[in-house]
Order: C-alpha cells, then sequence, then structure tokens
C-alpha cells in the first residue's frame, strides 16, 4: 500500500533493506527504533508482573502465588520497568531519534558507539531475561544488602551483572549526547536557540555520565562480597550494610531524574506546538533542567531517614530535597504560562501533556509530604510511597513518552495515527491510572506497607479499586500498540509539518533522509518562533 | 557534504564538517569517559575513607605490611611511562612514525613492568595468608580486629585489581597504537586516537598516584 510518491523519494527506512541493514545500522534514526522495539518488549514484560502482583492483592489472603514468588514478581517488575524501560525509554529513542535532528546535526558524534549502547542494552537485557526464566530474584529492585549478598538464594548475580552492562549503555548514550550538543550544533544554532528537549536531554546525559558509574561499581562491590565475602557490606567483619543503600542512591536518585527530566522536555515541545505560543520563560526552563540535575544528586540521603542516619544529615537532606521543588514548580508554572492566552488545540500528544501537568504535580506534591523527615517516617515503605512515585513514572515519564511518540509518529514513520483511537486512550489512560494509584495513596497513609502480599481485610476494598484501575490501564496500552502498528501500513499519509510546530526537524520530509536534511540547516531564530510557519498552518487548515 | 575541501580525508567520518570538529569531539568525549572513571572508582575511594576513619589504627598495621619500598619503585616505573607516553604523542604531532612506534613501546614495556611488579606483590600475599578469606591473619592485630584488618586488604585488592585491569585494557590499546601505526594510519594532521589514548593512560597513571599513599604510606603519617 506504499504510494508512488513514497516510493520515489529515498529516505532511512527505504536507503537499504534487509536484517544486516537494521543490526550494523550506524543511523541514529534507525537505532532510535531499535531501541523502541527493544524498551517496548521490557515495558510489557514488566507489566505483565504487574497484572500478576495486582491480581494476586484481589483477595487479603494471598491465595495466587506464594510469599517467595510474590517477592520475585515484585522485583522483577521494578528491574524490567526501572532498568530496561524507563531510564533507556525517551533518551534513547526519542532522544536518540531527533536530538541530532533538532539541533541540526547529521548524526551524533560517535555513531559507532550509539550502535554499541544499544548492543549493551540487549546483553544487559538477556542476561536479566535469563534470570527471570531461570527462578528469578527476590531482593526488590534495590538489592539492599545483606540480604542480596549473603542470604538470598536467588539470582542476584545474574540479574546484577544484567544492570551492569545495561548501565555502560546508559553512559554510552549520555556520553554521545553530551558531545554531540557541544560538537554538533549547526551554524546559527546557539546554546540559547536550542529546544527544550534538548536541554532536557543534555541535563539527563550529565546525570548518566555522572552517577551511572557509581551504580556499576557498587555493583562490582555487591558481587565481590557476594561471591568472594570480602566484608565491606557485612557488619561481622567490619562491614556497613547502609554504605551499599548510600552508593546505591548516590546513583538511583539522580536516576528518578534521568526517568522525568526527558519527559519534561517533551512536555516542553508538546505546550509550544499546540498552543503556539514560545514557551514563556524559555531561559528558566533551560536552567531548571540544569538546576534539577545538579540538585538530584545532593538529595539520596532522604531514601535512608530511617536506616540509622543521623539525624543532623536527615535535615540537611530534607532541606535539599524540598529544594528540588523549585525548578520543578518553575517548570510547571511556565508550561500554564505558555497556555495563557495561547492557540491550543486538542490534537492526543496535547492531551498526554495535560495529563503529565496534572499527575506530575500529584507527584511533586506527595513528593514534598515524604521529604518532611515526621510525616516520612509514617509513611516509609508503604504504599503512599509507591502510589508517588508512579505518579511520577508512569503519570509523568510515560505519559510524556506517549505523547511524545504520537507527536513524533509521523515524522518517524512517515504515518498519521488514527485520531479517534488516539484520544480514546488517552483519556482510558487517564481514567485507569488514576484508578490504579490514588487508592494507593490513601492505602499507605492508613498503613499498607509495600512488598506484602497478605493483607487485613480492611484494605480489601482500595485494592480491589487499584486492581480494576489496572486492568483500565492495561487496555489503554494495548490500544496504541494496536493503532501503531496498524498505522505503519495503513495510517493516513503524514506531511513534512502536520503540526505547525517550529521545531528544524520538522523542515524536513517525513520520514527524514539518511542525513536527515537535504543540506545543513543555518539557524537565524530561536527554538520557538512561529511567525515562519504560519503559512504552512493555514495550508493544511 | 558541507565542506568538500575536507571531505577527501580520509579520517573524516561523514557526520563531521570539518576535521577540528572530529578532533574536538574525539577529545571531549575521551574526557568525558575519564569522568565517568572518576566516578567510578569514586566508590572505591569513599568506602576506603569510610573504612578508614572507622578503623584507623588497624589500617595502619594492615598498611605497615605492604612494602614501601617496591610500590615507591613501581610509581617511578609508571611516572616514566608517562613521560615516554607524552614523548609519543609529540612524536605524532610531528609526523615522526619511527618515534612514535618506539616510544609506544617503551610505554608499553614499562607498563608491563608495573604489571609484573604488582604480580609479584600480589604473589607475596598469598604467602603471606593476607588474601581475605578463611585462612586470613595478620600479625600484630588482635583476633577480634582481625575482620577489620581483612577489610583494608578486601580494599586493598578491589582497588590494586581495579587498577590493574585498567592498564591490562591500556596496554591493550597501545599495542593496537603500534600496530596502526605500522601501516600508517597516522600523520601530522591526524592523530587523535595517540592523542586520547595519551589522556587514557596519564589517567590510569594518576589514578596510582593517589593509590599509593593512600595504600601504602598510611602508618608513616602516624609516625
Amino acid at each position: 500500500m506504499i504510494t508512488q510518491a513514497v516510493q520515489e523519494r529515498e529516505h532511512y527506512l527505504n536507503a537499504s533493506y534487509g536484517m544486516k541493514s537494521w543490526l550494523l545500522t550506524k543511523d541514529h534514526k534507525r537505532i532510535g527504533l531499535l531501541y523502541l522495539a527493544t524498551v517496548t518488549l521490557f515495558f510489557f514484560l514488566g507489566g505483565a508482573f504487574a497484572t500478576l502482583i495486582r491480581i494476586e492483592l484481589l483477595t487479603p489472603t494471598g491465595g495466587l502465588v506464594s510469599s517467595e514468588t510474590y517477592n520475585k514478581l515484585f522485583t522483577m517488575h521494578g528491574v524490567a520497568m526501572v532498568f530496561f524501560f524507563l531510564i533507556p525509554s525517551i533518551p534513547a529513542t526519542l532522544g536518540n531519534f531527533f536530538l541530532p535532528m533538532m539541533i541540526g546535526a547529521r548524526d551524533l558524534a560517535f555513531p559507532r558507539i550509539n550502535l554499541l549502547s544499544w548492543y549493551l542494552l540487549v546483553i544487559g537485557g538477556l542476561f536479566s531475561l535469563f534470570a527471570m526464566l531461570a527462578g528469578g530474584v527476590d531482593t526488590g529492585w534495590t538489592f539492599y544488602t545483606p540480604y542480596s549478598t549473603t542470604y538470598s538464594n536467588t539470582w542476584v548475580i545474574a540479574t546484577g551483572l544484567g544492570i551492569f552492562i545495561a548501565g555502560f549503555s546508559s553512559i554510552l548514550t549520555g556520553l554521545n549526547f553530551v558531545v554531540t550538543v557541544h560538537t554538533m550544533r549547526a551554524p546559527g544554532m546557539t546554546w540559547f536557540r536550542m529546544p527544550l528537549f534538548v536541554w532536557a536531554n543534555y541535563a539527563t546525559a550529565l546525570i548518566q555520565i555522572l552517577g551511572t558509574p557509581v551504580l556499576a561499581v557498587t555493583i562490582v562491590l555487591l558481587f565481590c562480597e557476594r561471591v568472594f565475602h570480602i566484608g565491606i557490606f557485612d557488619p561481622t567483619l567490619g562491614g556497613d550494610p547502609v554504605l551499599f543503600q548510600h552508593l546505591f542512591w548516590f546513583y538511583s536518585h539522580p536516576a528518578v531524574y534521568i526517568m522525568v527530566l526527558p519527559a519534561m522536555g517533551v512536555i516542553s515541545e508538546l505546550i509550544s506546538t499546540f498552543s503556539r505560543k514560545p514557551v514563556f520563560g524559555y531561559g528558566f526552563v533551560a536552567a531548571s533542567s540544569m538546576a534539577i540535575a545538579v540538585l538530584g544528586f545532593l538529595v539520596w540521603g532522604h531514601h535512608l531517614f530511617v536506616s540509622t542516619q543521623s539525624v543532623y544529615a536527615g535535615l540537611v537532606f530534607s532541606f535539599l530535597s524540598y529544594f528540588v521543588a523549585i525548578p520543578s514548580a518553575i517548570k510547571v508554572f511556565n508550561w500554564t504560562a505558555t497556555l495563557y492566552k495561547g492557540s491550543i488545540s486538542y490534537a492526543t500528544p496535547m492531551l498526554y501533556a495535560f495529563g503529565f501537568i496534572g499527575l506530575f504535580t500529584i507527584g511533586g506534591l506527595t513528593g514534598l509530604f515524604v521529604a518532611c523527615l515526621g510525616i516520612d517516617v509514617h509513611v516509609t515503605d508503604t504504599y503512599f510511597v509507591i502510589a508517588h512515585f508512579h505518579y511520577i513514572m508512569v503519570g509523568g515519564t510515560i505519559m510524556a513518552y506517549l505523547g511524545g511518540l504520537h507527536y513524533w509518529w509521523p515524522k518517524m514513520t512517515g504515518r498519521m495515527y488514527p485520531e479517534g483511537w488516539a484520544k480514546l486512550s488517552a483519556l482510558v489512560i487517564f481514567l485507569g491510572f488514576n484508578l490504579t494509584f490514588f487508592p494507593q495513596f490513601i492505602l499507605g497513609y492508613l498503613g499498607m506497607p509495600r512488598r506484602y502480599h497478605v493483607y487485613p481485610e480492611e484494605f480489601q476494598v482500595l485494592h480491589v479499586l487499584s486492581t480494576a484501575g489496572a486492568s483500565v490501564l492495561a487496555v489503554g496500552y494495548v490500544i496504541p500498540m494496536m493503532y501503531f502498528v496498524w498505522s505503519l501500513r495503513w495510517g493516513k499519509m503524514a506531511a513534512a509539518n502536520p503540526w505547525g510546530a517550529s521545531g528544524l526537524e520538522w523542515h524536513t520530509p517525513s520520514p527524514p533522509p539518511s542525513h536527515n536534511f537535504e543540506e545543513t540547516p543555518v539557524v537565524t531564530q530561536g527554538a520557538y518562533d512561529y511567525r515562519g510557519v504560519i503559512g504552512e498552518v493555514i495550508e493544511v487548515g | 557534504m558541507a565542506s568538500p575541501a575536507h571531505a577527501e580525508s580520509l579520517a573524516l567520518r561523514e557526520q563531521f564538517d570539518t576535521a577540528a570538529q572530529q578532533k574536538d569531539a574525539s577529545t571531549l568525549g575521551m574526557w568525558i569517559f575519564l569522568i565517568t572513571e572518576i566516578m567510578f572508582f569514586g566508590g572505591m575511594f569513599l568506602a576506603y575513607t569510610v573504612y578508614r576513619g572507622t578503623f584507623p589504627l588497624v589500617f595502619a598495621v594492615a598498611s605497615s605490611s605492604l612494602n614501601v619500598y617496591i610500590g615507591a619503585a613501581n610509581t617511578v616505573v609508571l611516572l616514566c611511562s608517562s613521560f615516554t607516553m607524552v614523548l609519543a604523542v609529540r612524536a605524532a604531532q610531528l609526523g615522526q612514525q619511527r618515534a612514535i612506534i618506539f616510544f609506544l613501546i617503551l610505554t608499553l614495556l614499562l607498563g608491563g613492568v608495573f604489571l609484573g611488579v604488582k604480580a609479584y606483590e600480589w604473589n607475596e600475599k598469598f604467602e603471606e595468608h593476607h588474601i581475605p578469606g578463611a585462612t586470613f591473619h595478620l600479625e600484630g592485630v588482635a583476633p577480634d580486629q582481625q575482620g577489620h584488618a581483612q577489610l583494608f586488604f578486601s580494599l586493598y585488592f578491589a582497588m590494586t585489581g581495579l587498577h590493574a585491569l585498567h592498564m591490562v585494557i591500556g596496554v591493550g590499546i597501545l599495542t593496537v597504537l603500534i600496530l596502526q601505526t605500522r601501516k600508517g594510519r597516522f600523520t601530522a594532521d591526524y592523530m587523535t586516537p595517540v592523542d586520547v589514548a595519551g589522556l587514557y593512560w596519564h589517567f590510569v597513571d594518576i589514578i596510582w598516584i593517589f593509590l599509593f599513599p593512600l595504600l601504602y604510606l598510611i602508618d608513616r603519617h602516624l609516625k
């Protein structure tokens, strides 16, 4: 069904064919699609574990699976979702595809390293997948010592090795992005003309570079401890298990910002495009990404409020955690101000952007609850914390990821997705999400601890509500999966700039040629200047 | 392509417009990689700092069992290798093929000497029962503090082991460079691989400059 017009023009999808042309490609756009396929697989794998968890929690007695199996389910849900979906999701797919295009480059600075990083993710994923199939791992995605080093009889090493290898994928992606932004910008693309999506990915890349090696060395020490029993985390030899928690969260708290900063970048693009206004306070939004990257490294201790950390350290970490709210709030306020008197259209990506702003705000504000020492002692390790970070990760990151995927789908594939189905699924996801996770705030506040599959009967109503919501959410995720695949063949042909957007990536045909642009663009204006694109919009109607 | 003048150069990859842009990107890439390496070693330096702060006296006793003279001699060897590496980079800048190969081989040999001496020191630890594990025993430390002394040696092996691994990788890189130089890959205009390999080699050297006093010289500080 490919029409004549497309067959005539060569682009990155039809430049070459065959398995080898994909598996050995150095084109950042194709590598972006390889990542898309990989992380989608892990998303549905992690989703399958979540489904089993929610079905199990329908009844208070824990009839479906044993405690051991339940421990493995939530561990593998966390490992698959955090390390193999959320962290690579936006940077490695949308970032890989669009960061070079948005700054007017032909490719990333190191295309071979880019391909290598995809292979590392796949190899790491295979190790973890092997561990899951061979019997699973039950330590929780946090691998706390001494349980993980001394007592757990599950596949800790294989899973850890998978995460270790995938970590280098993340490091290399970050390295590539930083070097690309520094050295590959098109003529006239100054730092403060860069789209905010690029700023967000740049800030994310800095976290990947500075944080991920610490996770790597932590896993090395964990291996040494588990295999040789060297005593670094073992109190009987003078070691300290809390040292592991410090090292782990030194990476894993900034990792939260690896997951959400690119999402914020996507939202800046969506809000601007669909209200046809430059982002209000562009400089502040760009700087707030950098501020979040820096502050993100100074707050890990708020995961250790109840882990023998000194009260004074707790006070400082609590204060600094409140501080992160400032750049986050700057973003939310500036997006809202961008909407003010904008010419707003309600296309699907914009619906996701609205969903993001609302849900991220709830997730962020409840983050202030748990940053408060007194309240945190009450809600530590309860469903309140679960609900809080799912509002950020699922309500924030996945909403933005889907919004970005819809927004850039025409550019990536040259096809439009079906707007009606897309709006319906955005609505289903929003409703299903809230029904799943809002009851968990109440559950947690009432004292339901995380990681238990047996619970008192009075919690059952809220658990049933949550499971019902998860079912709706699952339907919401399957619909886009189906129509995206459908659109590859039957979707309407996409114009070069279907949204009347201003970014450089829209100034080239859909799908783009192998070298992105027919000739290197020369940039003469800021990222969100719509004066030049008004004509096109009138044409589109 | 945007600048056909440079497109003739075989060494210029298609994503770059100019050779200068390519060199900037490669150099910045290596510097960023070295930053990730600092963070990687940083985890072990943190563990060292925590436990030396907690058990200062046991760490001093354990440290005194290391041979300072061998360690110091090895430090000199490594510093010399950094010097020959600089000379290799300089030779590459001047386009002197034979000098590049000569100094790279010299660097390789000095790196090999360092690793050999390190292997000898580790072997000594085996014979003295200073390997963490069931048979671990350190003279002059009370029985209830043997675990703390063992921590010192755990860190000693983890840190010097990780450093030695980086040396081995460095030796591999030097070997590849020597082979490439023989094929005439590098000219005065294109010698970026030699340049960034030099950065890596100096980095590994600097890590040792920190490891040597932290591991060998603790008790001198107390005296």
